[in-house]
């Protein structure tokens, strides 16, 4: 066990616990803090694993939308200090049958493709720009354009729902 | 001596190094709005703390700060409230070790340092939203909101101006963009430079820039509840951003530490001279304009910045793939 894995399971934990914090507290704001704890600490597992330019654009990336979520989260329940009470939808037990089968996925997923796989920080590439821009333009060009038409079509769903009837 | 303990030594005399210039920097630049401000207005300014021309009016005021109570109004959210002025303040601290200040001579050259120094400054907004939210007061609130809703519109135009600076230089690192910096960047990433300037200002909530604070409609917005040290951080944070922004600006388009003469030996002067000039410019624009509103705010961002950064993306890419 190297410190690099002391250090990768130390943020780990940090993760999993504001991420925990995240779904129990119950002021809106604080919720909406820990998130930024949880990515921040997901930034540093990134870091860990030599991967660099995913790290920094997780922090830029998801600061970013935590701010959006902050903003409409403040505006939406009025976010006053002190604890909310009517926070839980009815919708929890179809969030719940939603949120373990994406974690089954995705958790399968992982295990399936990452079994076994050891980082060593010293006899791997630093996954910088180049790197990630090699790997992406050459062999992942097809998932990168799929994703970018998603994105989009997610952009032109959002513009057509705000648009009022004329 | 082993060579661990050089290396640590080295690492702990870079990092005290950028701690300095981080706590006086930003009071130069204070002291000189202090004085710019008051000669462009056809008054004196301070003028006798310290006897020449009031030189140690700051330090004053960092006294006077230092000694006034610190009061947490009672319906606050105690413990967000007094985080707030740290979240703003420390991300420019971590952005000042990326910057070069010399050939190879930073305290971390990172691979990815645009990118890192971007994702890092943006870091620093939610410390004023926490603030505006958590002083309960609707005047903060407002601001934090207004700060919040106008970081989400000159961020674009902020990283599309940089990302045309890697572009151009072919590299993600702040030192290897110096490098490969001539002066004919100039002309060629200047609508790029102007756009970056301009969002900087918008980050940093200057003026015009700055509806979030806007003294005289909401009363300094986010920061109308804090007094003594924490205040002070928070006005340490706004100086020290227009030092990194500024700084940012002379790496990213102003060839950093290059200079006519003593390139390597005086890297760290030519950049501190681009720098200080950036800020003088900062501090000018905040003496020459009005307030913008909300909806001309937007109008610049979305309508002005953001498709000239994008033309300036494309000039950029025609000319990297036609040369």
């Amino acid at each position: 066990m190297t410190l690099a894995d002391v250090v990768f399971g130390l943020l780990g934990v940090v993760c999993l616990a504001a991420a925990i914090l995240v779904v129990t507290s119950r002021h809106v704001i604080h919720a909406a803090l820990w998130l930024v704890v949880c990515f921040g600490a997901l930034a540093g597992c990134y870091l860990v694993l030599t991967a660099e330019l995913v790290a920094w654009v997780q922090v830029l990336i998801y600061i970013g939308a935590v701010v959006v979520l902050m903003l409409f989260g403040a505006m939406l329940t009025r976010a006053p200090v002190g604890a909310v009470q009517q926070l839980d939808s009815g919708n929890r037990p179809v969030a719940a049958v939603a949120g373990l089968a994406t974690a089954g996925v995705l958790g399968t997923l992982v295990v399936a493709a990452f079994r076994g796989a050891y980082v060593d920080i010293h006899h791997t590439a630093i996954g910088d720009g180049k790197v990630i821009g090699t790997s992406l333009f050459r062999f992942f060009v097809l998932p990168f354009e799929v994703a970018s038409v998603l994105l989009l079509a997610a952009l032109v769903g959002a513009i057509v729902l705000t648009k009022r009837e004329a | 001596m082993g060579a661990d303990a050089v290396i640590a030594l080295e690492v702990a005399a870079k990092l005290l190094g950028c701690l300095l210039v981080f706590l006086t920097v930003p009071l130069l630049v204070g002291q000189m709005e202090h004085k710019a401000m008051a000669h462009m207005q056809s008054r004196l300014g301070p003028m006798y703390a310290g006897g020449f021309h009031g030189w140690a009016q700051l330090v004053a005021d960092g006294v006077k700060f230092a000694q006034k109570e610190s009061i947490v109004p009672a319906r606050a959210d105690r413990r967000v409230f007094e985080l707030a002025p740290a979240v703003a303040l420390l991300p420019y601290l971590f952005v000042l070790i990326t910057i070069p200040v010399g050939p190879g001579q930073t305290a971390r050259d990172l691979s990815v340092g645009v990118f890192f120094a971007l994702a890092i400054v943006s870091v620093g907004v939610i410390g004023v939203l926490m603030a505006g939210w958590s002083s309960a007061n609707k005047y903060s609130l407002l601001g934090g909101m207004r700060a919040g809703a106008q970081l989400m519109a000159y961020e674009l135009p902020l990283v599309l101006a940089a990302a045309s600076a890697a572009m151009a230089a072919g590299t993600l690192s702040l030192d290897g963009i110096v490098h490969a910096w001539r002066w004919w960047w100039l002309p060629y990433q200047g609508i790029a430079a102007a756009v970056f300037f301009i969002a900087a200002l918008a980050e940093l909530r200057r003026p015009p820039f700055d509806m979030p604070v806007a003294d005289s409609e909401i009363v300094f917005g986010p920061f109308t509840e804090y007094t003594g040290l924490r205040f002070a951080l928070f006005l340490l944070a706004e100086y020290a951003g227009i030092v990194v922004f500024s700084a940012l600006t002379a790496v990213l388009f102003l060839g950093g530490w290059k200079g006519p003469f003593f390139e390597p030996q005086l890297g760290w002067l030519w950049l501190l001279l681009k720098t200080m000039a950036l800020s003088f410019v900062v501090i000018w624009l905040r003496v020459t304009y009005p307030r913008l509103r909300a909806d001309q705010l937007q109008k610049l961002a979305w309508i002005g910045l953001v498709p000239l950064a994008l033309a300036q993306i494309a000039l950029t890419g025609i000319v990297r793939v036609t040369t």
